[in-house]
């Protein structure tokens, strides 16, 4: 049995569906919304890659560690703005995030 | 069943289980670690599929850094949590309907894809054989020639998100003495001391 590009897909496409149901389920908890969407973009890293050696194409690996970095950095300011707003308001319900009544 | 295969279902299958513990954990310290079960395994998949370098950067990044963040923030943060999963029950069949919908539509693009016949001339940068250059100096002699700039971009991207976040967070408070140095060299003679005329047997 050959395991091949389709099966990488296939793994991905699930870790993006769970990630998307993550944010429905634990609509009142920032953290765990922030972890689906980490999940979410290491389906995509995987699609990425899976697509880069499956094509023999280095550009996928170029830009799946760019993703990465961006990952990285939105889970550090989305971190900190949650910080910022638990000393502010002494929760983080999503609920409560309507300050600006927008 | 060969020995890929084996390893391909192990990493695949503990890493789907540990996404679907991320999202249904009730602890989220727990699904912290889940999450970090999750990247380790993915790192895995990546090995397999030839990504080596990507791979170690997704233990190293991500299990080093990013979750060790997020486990530091629950921690940190003093939540009952227990509230925070109260509309759980309420939240799953519309969520469940927009899973089911998603996951559908990936299935159907998963099984129904073709790769253009134009694709294999389009490639620019061509995986070299393994034998002359490993994954991590065939990455390295891409990035930082022809993908320079997406390079550079990363670092912005990352010195942004460093300063935002000490930015964001850092706090100052009013009642603590700190050392000002533009305060101290604008010092001059006359700020510093004066002269007072002691008449003898007075005193000041």
């Amino acid at each position: 049995m050959v395991i091949g590009l389709g099966h990488y897909l296939a793994v991905a496409a699930i870790l993006f569906t769970l990630g998307i149901l993550g944010i429905f389920l634990n609509r009142k908890n920032v953290i765990i919304i922030m972890m689906s969407v980490e999940l979410i973009l290491l389906a995509v890293n995987i699609n990425l890659v899976a697509f880069s050696t499956h094509l023999g194409d280095l550009v996928g690996q170029v830009f799946a560690l760019l993703v990465l970095t961006v990952a990285a950095a939105e889970a550090a300011i989305g971190l900190a703005i949650l910080v910022a707003y638990f000393r502010n308001r002494g929760s983080i319900a999503v609920e409560d995030i309507n300050l600006m009544k927008g | 069943m060969n020995l890929p295969a084996l390893f391909f279902y192990l990493f695949a299958g503990i890493c789907v289980a540990a996404a679907f513990m991320v999202i249904s954990a009730r602890n989220p310290v727990h699904s912290v670690l889940f999450l970090i079960l999750a990247f380790v395994n993915a790192a895995g998949l990546f090995v397999m599929m030839g990504a080596e370098f990507l791979a170690m950067i997704l233990v190293v990044v991500y299990v080093g850094a990013v979750a060790v963040l997020f486990l530091y923030v629950v921690m940190m943060l003093d939540v009952d949590f227990t509230e925070l999963r109260q509309g759980f029950m309420n939240y799953l069949p519309v969520g469940a309907l927009v899973g089911i919908v998603f996951f559908v539509e990936l299935f159907l693009v998963v099984t129904a894809w073709a790769i253009g016949p134009g694709v294999p001339k389009s490639i620019t940068a061509p995986i070299p054989p393994a034998e002359v250059y490993s994954n991590t100096e065939a990455l390295g002699l891409v990035l930082y020639t022809r993908y320079v700039y997406f390079f550079e971009i990363a670092g912005i991207v990352l010195l942004v998100a460093m300063i935002g976040a000490i930015v964001l967070t850092l706090r100052h408070k009013p009642n603590v003495k700190r050392q000002s140095i533009a305060d101290q060299v604008a010092r001059t003679r006359a700020t510093a001391f004066e002269l007072k005329q002691v008449r003898p047997g007075q005193g000041i």
